[in-house]
């Protein structure tokens, strides 16, 4: 089945929470809902489920309306950010429970809980309570009742936000292979780039209530259609410093350096400069614009170290690999190639990507 | 200020020390030097938090002692330890202005009024709290809340530490940096004790100058960020820190040799200690794809797009690796050479570090 | 697009709809009615306006009696809040004992009514009962059926044996949500335990003590069963109040009538009395 979103909105009271939503969502694929908190990733959420209804727009399975299908009878899952299971049955009840509702046979019951708590690696834990299973056990135990219901639409809401760091890690990587397998609609929010990426599929980046790109979450990340998206689908978010082109120069606050050649013909004025933060570079190259300046911080993530630092009168931040103590209040140095700069009109919408970048394969 | 020494410090809940494995803490010895920023980095139920309420004095440990400056606090109670501590959840005096729940910790020690207010007002300015000194401490947002609450350690001249509990938990992702930069500017400036427990690597490595790593009630590891992620000395530290993880190779050491599936390296001068079981630790980053043979070939599984870099599965022999690829350097297809980056390959014995491949 | 829903869950609410009138609303309209009539004999009523609410307003009778139960119940208040909430700051918070703690605290709550008027009118005789020989024992002269003072000091213990448990259970429930890093935070801070009743303890049970202020104020002054129990309103009319002076004018007396119109005063006394205490407390949890 194929599920389409045309012009849908949602008020509530006279607040916006959704607005002129246009999506075909496709079976067998997933999609990533991205955005911030509040960006009205849950309402969405909530309007594909059927908890609620669109103020406007239409919504339609294989051509038929969806308003007029009552909740109960569509065939929907939804996993929550909490991991809510039933607390008195076991894991082995819990994955049964959606399919008593359909009045299996208990041969066939027992084999599909079975198979379906191996896929989750729950299958030695059968006997055990929720209340007895870690954090991360729980929620794929809530991921396995989703799975057993053998929904045609599967929805998730931020299920791994209140996990810790390495469990994240591997759960990811855990459901990108049980999603891989299906032929049912999934559909992820999530506040982290890091995730969009990491899942694949088509990326939908939502802002205030509305589609701002959609695409696969690599092409968002190279080739963001706005400054918004830009620096809303990284982490750490892209540097974008206020600039200025002219004819033969490119004035980045204090800095003044030649025009870069990637910069269309005839434009010039005030703009936005882009730069992704593991482009700014520790080792000089020729040609590179130097940014010198006073170190704010240091992040480290993951296996990198965000640096933000200051420089010709602006703050920028540095993605730099592996793990580096750097003290507030020293001094930082970082190297750019002009090609590496994107360009941003006044009103955000992107004017030239950088000239390098996409993924080199051999 | 002071120097916090931990010495053979046991913990059992029940407070039966004779069967090991059931115990919270099993004998832990560190010492923190005034001053610093340290971290205690680990996996829920690991021990940190029967660690931090034994130096707060809210827990009494089974065994063992603990000293501030030499002396000797183990049976003090909190108040007795010139302690500070921030909570994960914000802890405030809801009926309390702000200014009056930063001088709350010096009225209760009587402090004469001019002092409590020139301490109040030094504390409200570096926390940039100033503005809000009137307010009702209830009505603020988490990341101000958790301010008032370092506030409240911060006020007392006296503090010989201050304990932090997954401090930032509540705190939305776009204000964490500039709680974080508070806090480091904070310590740079009063050169504080700090001790900052916490599960996440990232909360750790940023904020600390030595990361402590606990697990199972043992210390594994105390050393700054750089030495944990280049050099972990046991391989849960090498599998918790990085994104992601070390890779490890079940390997073989024969005829000055590190043998593996897939591959063998020169190992000369590598001492290790006879039957113990060998791995060699490789950073995801430490792997890149050689233009030479080298001995080692590995099969492309899967790759993994994250942005500016790409995340590679490898087969290995029978072993699967993970390789950290920056996006500009090629990745061929098929079945290509790899090269290990010597300095980084770790041998392990028994989980424990036991060098490097550099001498060979 | 509006239409099609599932709408049948509401069918569910029917059976709650039917108890409801037949409960609430149906009797209350018959008081209505008969608030406005006067009534002779079967099939023989005038209506009558707001006369029975006139005169109810002007009898000496009900005005005494209104305010000796505004006295009473703000004398319930002020023993049983305080007393409730000392009482749970002693009870153990965890364990065996907490438990047991909580079992002998509650006891008194699941006595009834009207055993507890008995219980307490056999206990306080000055001739029989323990706790009235005691009292006299010590030289006072006790006797609540001669002395108002007396009978007003029994009705006041006995209502505060059988209610103070409530006040007491949710004290201490509301005691038991305060997260411990709130004493712990105290203790680091060095604050006395008055000073963490005053700043920690208090504040965060200003939720629970409006319930319980409220619960104890409708109750107290609908309180009926165990005065008539153990003093009939007496000695004299000491301890007449509302619901007794009520249902000696409409059982008594047989004046429907005015009996009706003092009943519907009553309720809407109730209901103003919990709206005001309720906006006030709420005003000042929100300050």
């Amino acid at each position: 089945m194929t599920i389409r979103l045309e012009n849908v909105g949602r008020r509530v009271d006279g607040a916006m929470h959704l607005s002129g939503i246009d999506l075909v969502l496709e079976p067998g694929r997933l999609y990533v809902l991205f955005g911030r908190t509040h960006a009205g990733k849950t309402s969405l959420l909530r309007v594909l489920a059927g908890l609620d209804r669109p103020s406007e727009g239409r919504m339609t399975e294989n051509g038929a309306d969806l308003a007029a299908v009552p909740v109960p009878s569509r065939n929907v899952a939804f996993v929550y950010q909490q991991f809510v299971n039933y607390p008195s049955f076991s894991v082995g009840e819990n994955i049964a429970a959606p399919l008593r509702r359909r009045g299996l046979s208990a041969e066939e019951i027992s084999r599909r809980v079975t198979d379906v708590a191996r896929r989750v690696q729950l299958e030695s834990f059968l006997d055990r309570l929720p209340g007895q299973l870690s954090g991360g056990q729980q929620q794929r135990l809530a991921i396995a009742r989703a799975l057993a219901r053998e929904a045609s639409l599967m929805l998730f809401d931020e299920p791994l936000v209140n996990l810790d760091y390495k469990l994240r890690e591997g759960l990811r990587e855990e459901l990108r292979g049980l999603f891989r397998q299906g032929r049912q609609i999934v559909v992820y929010a999530t506040t982290e780039p890091e995730e969009a990426l990491q899942m694949g599929g088509t990326t939908i980046v939502l802002h205030e209530g509305r589609v701002v790109q959609q695409g696969p979450a690599q092409e968002i990340y190279r080739k963001p259609q706005s400054a918004l998206v830009a620096s809303i689908f990284s982490e750490p978010p892209m540097n974008l410093v206020p600039a200025r082109i002219e004819a033969d120069r490119l004035r980045i606050g204090t800095l003044s350096i030649p025009r870069p050649a990637h910069i269309p013909a005839g434009l010039q004025g005030e703009c936005r400069i882009g730069l992704q933060p593991h482009r700014v570079r520790h080792a000089e190259s020729p040609g590179a614009i130097r940014l010198e300046g006073e170190m704010l911080l240091a992040e480290v993530d993951g296996s990198s170290t965000f640096a933000h630092f200051t420089a010709a009168g602006h703050p920028w931040v540095a993605r730099i690999e592996g793990v580096h103590a750097l003290h507030p209040g020293t001094a930082f140095a970082g190297h750019v190639d002009p090609r590496d700069l994107y360009v941003f009109a006044a009103d955000g919408a992107l004017v030239a990507p950088a000239a390098t970048g996409g993924p080199v394969h051999g | 200020m002071a120097e916090i020494t931990i010495s053979a410090l046991c913990h059992s809940y029940d407070g039966d020390l004779s069967d090991r494995s059931r115990l919270a803490l099993k004998g832990i010895d560190h010492v923190w030097l005034d001053g610093g920023a340290y971290a205690l980095l680990g996996p829920s139920g690991g021990g940190k938090s029967s660690m931090l309420n034994i130096i707060s004095g809210l827990v009494r440990p089974t065994a063992g002692r603990i000293l501030f400056d030499g002396r000797e606090v183990t049976d003090l109670r909190p108040e007795e330890r010139n302690i500070a501590q921030v909570f994960q959840f914000p802890v405030l005096y809801d009926t309390m202005s702000v200014a009056e729940n930063l001088a709350f910790p010096l009225r209760n020690r009587r402090l004469p009024a001019p002092l409590i207010a020139r301490r109040v007002a030094e504390v409200a300015e570096m926390l940039d709290l100033g503005p809000l000194l009137k307010r009702r401490a209830a009505g603020l947002g988490a990341a101000d809340k958790q301010k008032i609450s370092l506030g409240r350690g911060l006020v007392r001249e006296d503090v010989a530490a201050i304990l932090f509990d997954e401090p930032l938990t509540v705190i939305d992702p776009q204000v964490k940096f500039e709680l974080r930069r508070k806090l480091k500017l904070v310590h740079e400036t009063l050169k504080l004790t700090l001790v900052y427990v916490t599960h996440d690597q990232n909360e750790a490595l940023t904020f600390a100058d030595e990361v402590v790593v606990m697990s199972h009630g043992e210390l594994l590891q105390a050393g700054t960020p750089e030495a944990l992620y280049e050099r972990p000395s046991h391989s849960f530290v090498g599998r918790f820190i990085g994104s992601p993880g070390m890779n490890f190779l079940p390997c073989a050491l024969e005829g000055g040799e590190i043998r593996f599936d897939g591959g063998r390296l020169p190992a000369r001068g590598l001492a290790v200690p006879g039957r113990a079981k060998l791995a060699l630790g490789l950073r995801p980053q430490a792997i890149r794809p050689a233009a030479a043979p080298t001995g080692i070939e590995a099969d492309l599984i899967e790759v993994e797009e994250r942005g500016s870099y790409r995340i590679v599965d490898l087969a290995l022999g029978a072993n699967r690796i993970k390789m950290r690829l920056p996006e500009d350097i090629p990745l061929p297809a098929g079945r290509f050479p790899l090269a290990f980056n010597l300095s980084s390959t770790l041998v392990y014995a028994d989980d424990q570090l036991v060098g490097d491949l550099t001498h060979a | 697009m509006h239409k099609l829903e599932d709408n049948r869950a509401w069918f569910l609410v029917i059976p709650v709809f039917v108890l409801v009138a037949f409960n609430a609303v149906v009797p209350l309209m018959t008081v209505v009615n008969y608030s406005v009539q006067d009534i002779f004999g079967p099939g023989q009523r005038a209506f009558v306006g707001v006369e029975w609410f006139r005169e109810m307003l002007r009898d000496p009778t009900v005005q005494s009696a209104f305010l000796r139960q505004i006295l009473f119940s703000l004398l319930v208040l002020a023993m049983q809040i305080p007393l409730g909430v000392g009482v749970a700051l002693l009870l153990p918070r965890s364990g065996w004992k907490s438990s047991l703690a909580i079992i002998l605290v509650a006891i008194p709550l699941l006595v009834p009514f009207n055993v507890v008027g008995t219980i307490w009118q056999v206990y306080a005789r000055p001739e029989i009962g323990l706790f009235g020989r005691l009292i006299n024992a010590t030289g006072i002269d006790y006797n609540y059926t001669a002395s108002p003072l007396a009978a007003w000091v029994t009705l006041l213990l006995m209502d505060a044996w059988h209610w103070a448990p409530l006040v007491i259970l949710l004290a201490f429930a509301g005691l038991c949500s305060i997260p411990e890093p709130y004493y712990q935070a105290a203790r680091i801070d060095g604050a006395s335990r008055a000073a963490v009743f005053r700043f920690i303890e208090l504040p965060k049970l200003r939720g629970v003590l409006t319930i319980a202020v409220l619960l104890r104020f409708m109750d107290s002054f609908m309180i009926y069963t165990e005065p008539f129990v153990v003093t009939g309103g007496g000695p004299g009319s000491s301890t007449t109040f509302l619901s007794i002076r009520l249902v000696n004018m409409a059982v008594g007396q047989f004046d429907l009538g005015p009996a009706a119109a003092f009943s519907l005063m009553y309720f809407l006394v109730i209901l103003l009395f919990s709206y005001v205490f309720y906006t006030i407390m709420k005003l000042n949890n929100a300050r």
